[in-house]
């Protein structure tokens, strides 16, 4: 547990809670990024303006931690460019079949004490952890 | 009023919420996988994020339901479903396929696009191209018409 960050971890978390409780509490929206994106892609979702809105904000902090002097690393992604597709290609075809996300349903959902995200969640907690021990562990040795 | 509730208290909670994932280090990819590797050098910070978001989101929510409506809004929206279906399981499961293969989840994969990184510019392509796939295929689940009024309490 060498790289463990508890304090910066729990400030972290609770931001992101308060965020989707002033979205709830302002707008009666739910912060659940893949049901946000996919509605600025759907043709047919008439409401875009808060969609563009609040994804603009959750880009405009790398910028603006930038120029205060905490510039964002680019991720490192450690896999292959046809990993990356593949992956891109299950993250949203899995949210929208599933009807959320990490944020959607591990946090909005779960705070809402929605059975449905509770087991949604435990769902992709597990098979993500076996797609890390089979990629990293069998076959990566 | 209008641009109150539909542009500057959405990004408000964009930045608020950009800012916890940031903090967090959850938009690195490489510190979520450490999370997920539970048989390797097992980092929780993840679990702590999520602890933290949920006890600040549950006690928020229930204080939000007390109200009849949002501040800014004539109503709440939430989904309508309750029981868990092979739509929800199985796409879960895929979910957690790709975001276990290099760690990423559509809130760090958008806030990461800022710093225009190649992997990261491909990744979002390929996730909107799953969504659109999706929504494409099951044309009569758009977000708008799963999402209605529901405030069970009143």
């Amino acid at each position: 547990m060498a790289n463990f960050t508890p304090v910066s971890a729990a400030i972290g978390g609770a931001l992101i809670g308060l965020s989707a409780v002033l979205l709830m509490l302002l707008t009666g929206r739910i912060a659940g990024i893949s049901g946000i994106f996919a509605g600025l892609l759907n043709i047919r979702s008439e409401d875009k303006a808060w969609r563009i809105a609040f994804i603009a904000g959750l880009m405009l902090v790398p910028v603006i931690a930038g120029w205060i002097g905490y510039g964002m690393a680019p991720p490192r992604l450690p896999a292959s460019w046809a990993v990356i597709v593949v992956a891109g290609l299950l993250v949203g075809f899995g949210a929208r079949l599933g009807g959320g996300c990490t944020s959607g349903h591990g946090i909005c959902g779960i705070g809402r004490l929605s059975v449905r995200s509770i087991a949604a969640t435990i769902v992709f907690m597990v098979t993500a952890v076996i797609t890390v021990a089979v990629t990293r562990h069998i076959l990566g040795g | 009023m209008e641009v109150i509730s539909r542009i500057i208290a959405p990004l408000l909670c964009g930045l608020i919420f950009g800012t916890g994932l940031l903090v967090s280090g959850m938009v690195q990819p490489t510190k979520v996988l450490a999370f997920l590797d539970i048989f390797g050098a097992w980092d929780p910070s993840l679990a702590v994020v999520m602890a933290a978001a949920l006890a600040v989101a549950t006690p928020g929510f229930m204080l939000a339901r007390r109200r009849a409506r949002p501040v800014l809004a004539g109503q709440y929206f939430l989904p309508v479903k309750s029981d868990i279906d092979a739509p929800l399981v199985l796409g879960a499961g895929l979910f957690g396929i790709g975001w276990g293969l290099v760690g990423l989840c559509p809130g760090p994969a958008l806030e990461s696009l800022a710093t225009l990184s190649p992997g990261l510019v491909v990744f979002v392509v390929a996730m909107a191209s799953g969504m659109i796939l999706h929504d494409t295929w099951q044309p009569s689940r758009p977000p708008l018409q799963r999402q209605v009024q529901v405030n069970p309490d009143r």
